[in-house]
């Protein structure tokens, strides 16, 4: 199937929605996707038809919610090629999976005198649960920096790197910069010291690469919602061999094998890390999403995308003033930047009057503002579904913005 | 001085002059251009009240159970919503300031301004403004 632009903007409602009386142009993409008709069809129908708890029932409605959840695992594990379906952990999002690595795996590997390392451009969501663990377990915690195009600083990682690293944490792409991170390289570096890594995909799942066994990642966080699934769902992917190694997150029903008064054994994988009744209807709706993508050729959506993208930066670089953050080597679909003398909030608050949703602040990477000593910045980031016209309709708007501001 | 509520029935009829969107925000920026800075010596860490997104400064003073009060931002909408804020609070009896209804905001539909609580410091101003005319009608300042 050809790359149908129409017709897959036909496929998300909520793009036809007038928002101040102005068409709704949706650039705020790396906070959340809008859902495609399949995804919401596929909520209502779970709701409508099949609604039951899962993996206890004996009845018919239950089965078919079991068989519905569990079908969505493989679904995922399709999309990340991972070897095995139990390697893959429903979690709440991207921030759930990775607090639960680093409190299982902290727990199990991690000792005093250890070095954890994460990146100056990790999301507060890939940074703080590794703090808590380096407080928790007395280990040190160590932080690879970036240049000034937004790359990171290699050669410190490199340094950094010993047999005392016990776990790598960084985000395949940066959320404010867009920068994608040498994946392959950093975590063949990891592994060649003894360390395991986790790669944040929350920003690249939907955008890049996928395929956790070509990165030979040892865990890979992602939500649901950035991919064009439901809130609420997310995954954590573990290679087998670390997931059996690590206690539980949390206790409770689902996870136990057998419970007495003197002790309780724990489920298989990857019940094991799934307490309680989960998010039933979540890895449904995040299956009906891969789906859709899978109904397009992947490199067709990354071809459409970087055209938005450059096209985005080509023109507004033309702008007064206007300065990018973020010129790493390899980017994808995030557009940040600041116009001098006026301030991100201003110009976001504004931008909505024309129907146009950015972004505005420091998109909880407050490392990276320190870095470049700003407050925040405007972010427009990009799914498959904009265009150059959202682009055009973007720079108008900044121009509109600016003149009524007197400038 | 008039009374609050008279003031702010003004900011409304102000307002309603106004329906579009771009003009509401054209005024208030231009209220916010037109605010005199705050004085060096204002601008001060305990009178920062912290957004998640812009900085505003607050400076208080309590004459005779009267509030007196200046502001700044480094935003201009916000400047200009603090700028309507001290039109309506600023030099009025403490206790009235304490019973005051803030109803401006919404009928001019700027309330997301009010509610989006940690975009902005906006509602952190009104609590730091009542808090400060509680002390001030108290005699504690
Ligand atoms: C790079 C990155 N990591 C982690 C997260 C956290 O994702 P969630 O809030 O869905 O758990 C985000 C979301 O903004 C992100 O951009």
């Amino acid at each position: 199937m050809t790359f149908d632009i129409k017709k897959i903007r036909s496929d998300f409602p909520i793009l036809t929605t007038f928002v101040n009386g102005k068409p709704l142009v949706y650039l705020d993409n790396a906070a959340t996707t809008q859902k495609p008709q399949p995804v919401i069809d596929a909520i209502i129908d779970y709701y409508t038809r099949y609604n039951s708890n899962i993996h206890r029932g004996t009845h018919h409605l239950s089965n078919l919610a079991t068989e519905a959840h569990e079908a969505a695992r493989k679904t995922v594990q399709m999309y990340i090629n991972a070897q095995h379906e139990h390697e893959v952990v429903f979690t709440r999002g991207t921030t759930e999976a990775i607090n639960l690595v680093a409190f299982s795996f902290g727990e199990a590997f991690v000792n005093p005198g250890d070095d954890v390392i994460v990146t100056e451009m990790d999301h507060h969501s890939n940074f703080v649960p590794w703090q808590m663990m380096c407080e928790r377990r007395g280990a040190n915690f160590h932080v690879v920096p970036f240049d000034e195009n937004g790359d990171l600083k290699l050669d410190v990682y490199q340094n950094l790197l010993s047999d005392k690293t016990r776990i790598v944490a960084f985000n395949h792409v940066s959320n404010s910069l867009g920068t994608i991170n040498p994946a392959r390289e950093m975590i063949q570096m990891a592994h060649d010291a003894g360390a395991a890594v986790l790669v944040d995909a929350a920003q690249s799942v939907q955008h890049i690469e996928h395929d956790v066994r070509a990165l030979d990642a040892d865990f890979y966080a992602f939500s649901g919602h950035k991919i064009y699934g439901p809130t609420g769902i997310g995954v954590l992917y573990g290679k087998e061999k670390w997931l059996n190694a690590m206690p539980p997150y949390q206790g409770g029903g689902e996870m136990i094998d057998l419970v007495t008064i003197e002790k309780t054994t724990y489920n298989k994988l990857p019940f094991k890390f799934e307490a309680g009744t989960p998010n039933i209807v979540g890895p449904i709706g995040l299956a009906a999403a891969i789906d859709y993508l899978n109904g397009m050729d992947f490199n067709e959506i990354v071809t459409h995308e970087d055209d938005a993208l450059n096209y985005g930066r080509e023109q507004l670089t033309q702008i007064d003033g206007l300065k990018i953050y973020g010129n790493a080597k390899h980017r994808t679909s995030i557009l940040a930047f600041n116009i001098d003398g006026v301030h991100h909030y201003d110009l976001g608050t504004l931008l909505d009057t024309h129907g146009i949703a950015v972004r505005t602040g420091h998109h909880c990477t407050q490392p990276i503002m320190q870095a470049l000593g700003i407050e925040g910045t405007v972010r427009a980031s990009l799914a498959l579904y904009n265009t150059r016209e959202d682009i055009d309709a973007l720079v108008l708007s900044i121009h509109k913005v600016l003149k009524l501001l007197g400038r | 001085m008039a009374a609050i509520k008279d003031i702010q029935a003004q900011i409304i009829e102000d307002f309603s002059f106004l329906p579009e969107w771009d003009e509401r925000y054209a005024y208030l920026i231009e209220l916010g251009q037109k605010a005199p800075p705050l004085a060096e010596a204002y601008r001060t860490e305990e009178n920062i009240v912290r957004g998640c997104q812009s900085l505003v400064w607050l400076h208080r003073e309590c004459r005779q159970g009267e509030v007196y009060l200046q502001s700044d931002s480094d935003s201009l909408i916000v400047k200009g919503l603090a700028a309507l804020l001290l039109q309506v609070f600023s030099g009025q009896p403490a206790e009235a300031v304490l019973k005051a209804d803030l109803t401006f905001f919404e009928a001019i539909g700027l309330n997301k301004h009010l509610s989006s609580q940690r975009a902005n410091g906006l509602m952190a101003m009104v609590q730091e403004i009542k808090a400060f005319a509680a002390r001030c009608a108290g005699g504690s300042i």
